[in-house]
Formats: C-alpha cells, structure tokens, sequence
C-alpha cells in the first residue's frame, strides 16, 4: 500500500518552487466542459492529458480549468481557450490526442488548430 | 456513460455545486458493488427531490435536461442493483447506488484514480474523502491529509495530483490481485 508518507518529500522538494508559480497568475486559461454531457463524452481523459501536458512542458502561465454545459452538448468534449487580448477559440469533439495538438500548436507555438475549431465542425 | 468512475464524477460534481465542504465517496465491494456519495452541501427542499430523477428536471440553465442522476439510477437497475437518494436542506445529500458485480450488464468500475484527480485539480478548496474496500482489505484518501501535509501548497499542483493518482492506481492493484488469490 501506498502511504501519504512520500507526499511529505514532495512538499519539500516543492516549497522552494512555489515562490514562482504563485505570481505567474492571470495567462491562458484553457476550459473544460464538465458536465453530463462533456464526461459521457469523454471529457475526463482530455482534461488528464491538458494538464499532464502543461506540467510536462513547465507552462507556467497556463491554467487548466473546468466548467459546466458549455451549451453544444453535441459537440462534447468541448474545450475553450482563453487568451489575453485575444479572442476566445472553441476547440470541439476533442480527443487526447487533439488535446496534445492543441498545447504543442496553440498553447506553445500561437497557431490555432482551425480544424478542430467549432467553426470548422459547423 | 462507459464506466462508473465517470457516472460517481459527474454525480460529485452536483455536491460541489450544492457548495459542499466535504463529499464522502465509498465504493465497497463485497456481495454487492456499494457507491454512495454523500455531502454536506445545501440539499434539496422535499418537492425537488421527488422529482430529480427524472430527466427532465435540472438546474443548469443552458437547457432543460438533466441525465446524471437518471443514467446513474439506470446503470445500478440494469445491474440488477438499486437506487437511492436522500436529501434534507441545509444539512446535505447522499445518494446510494449498488450494483451485482456478476451481472453482464454491471459496467466496469473504470478510473477512479482519474475521476478523484479531476475533483481535485478541479476543486482544491473542497475536501473530498474517498474510501474503497475490496472484502476486507480497504484504503482511503482524505484531502484533509494532504492539506495537512501539504499547508500552503495547493492540492491541484500537478505533484500533488500525480502523487494521489499513482497512489490510488497502486492501492487499487493491490486490492483486487488480494481479491483473486
């Protein structure tokens, strides 16, 4: 069994680092929708991988976030990016892979992913 | 919904939307595979419960459907299980759902290491606790603990959820391999 004895190294290797990441606040924000419709679709997994992926690549101003119905339950998972000054990007049907796609084109290099935007899938 | 680790996260999400402090979730498995999940949230006045499991009653505003606790009610009856839920104002709601584990139509319990990871990271404010128990052998998770453990470090940091996704996952294993031999 796996005991919270090991969380306590964790919390020492972290408490230096925390400094940093407290005032890289207010970037990207990217959204999840969550509710009944987003997880029967197969929300859960692509949230898994936004986050694994923003930890991985050490984004530090990007948040990963979760809301309810966005409102399209047709097109679940659905996930939106917001960006600063920027205009809001609807990604739709997402997938873990699109979601790999997204952080490494979008999140990390500034190019839209068009065709998995809502506007594409209409 | 595939599996039920993802009908028990949209069912928890309806306790973090009724403002719950603390969701208990426990998933026993003897006879019978046992979920319920219970919070501390505002509840619900008497009328409402009468009719929230139908599915054409809900909060959400952006239509009028509701289809998570009717889908959860189903799956439990299809499972050759039952349905409960129990709510008073103010002081907060439980829902119970079990099902026959040898029943063919009893979805599997899927990633619950993946559904705590998302209320977590979601909702590091609330405190969930979660207890499963395979016969006899059982573990748990309680967020208290690791706020404890943690102090100023926000439980959705990636370290942290990592740390509680691997020790689920590995618990887990444990519990059912125990099951088999």
């Amino acid at each position: 069994m796996k005991t919270l004895a090991e969380l306590q190294a964790i919390r020492e290797q972290m408490k230096n680092k925390m400094n940093i990441r407290e005032e890289s606040e207010a970037g990207t924000r990217i959204v999840v929708g969550m509710a009944t419709c987003g997880i029967a679709a197969g929300a859960r997994p692509v949230l898994t991988t936004l986050s694994e992926e923003v930890a991985k690549r050490e984004l530090k101003d990007v948040l990963v976030t979760q809301t309810g119905c966005i409102g399209v339950c047709r097109f679940e998972p659905i996930v939106e990016v917001y960006e600063p000054g920027k205009e809001k990007v609807t990604y739709v049907h997402m997938t873990p892979e699109k979601a790999r796609r997204i952080i490494n084109d979008h999140i990390v290099n500034g190019q839209v992913v068009t065709e998995y935007t809502i506007g594409a899938a209409e | 919904m595939k599996e039920l680790s993802l009908n028990v996260l949209d069912i928890v999400l309806n306790s973090v939307k009724a403002k719950a402090s603390l969701v208990t979730i426990e998933i026993l498995e003897r006879e019978m595979l046992e979920i319920t999940i219970a919070d501390n949230g505002c509840g619900m006045a008497p009328e409402f419960l009468a009719r929230v499991i139908d599915p054409f009653t809900t909060t959400r505003t952006t239509r009028k459907v509701g289809l998570g606790i009717p889908l959860f009610k189903l799956a439990a009856e299809m499972a050759g299980g039952t349905f409960r839920i129990e709510s008073e104002e103010g002081v907060g709601t439980t829902v119970c759902a079990t099902f026959d584990p040898r029943n063919i139509d009893c979805p599997p319990l899927g990633d619950m290491a993946g559904t705590m990871v998302t209320l977590i990271s979601g909702y590091p404010e609330t405190d969930f606790l979660y207890r499963r128990a395979v016969g006899e052998a059982e573990f748990s998770v309680d967020t208290r603990q690791l706020r404890e453990i943690m102090g100023e470090i926000p439980l959705s940091s990636f370290e942290v959820t990592n740390f509680v996704r691997e020790m689920i996952e590995e618990n887990e294993r444990e519990l059912t391999r125990g099951g088999n031999e």
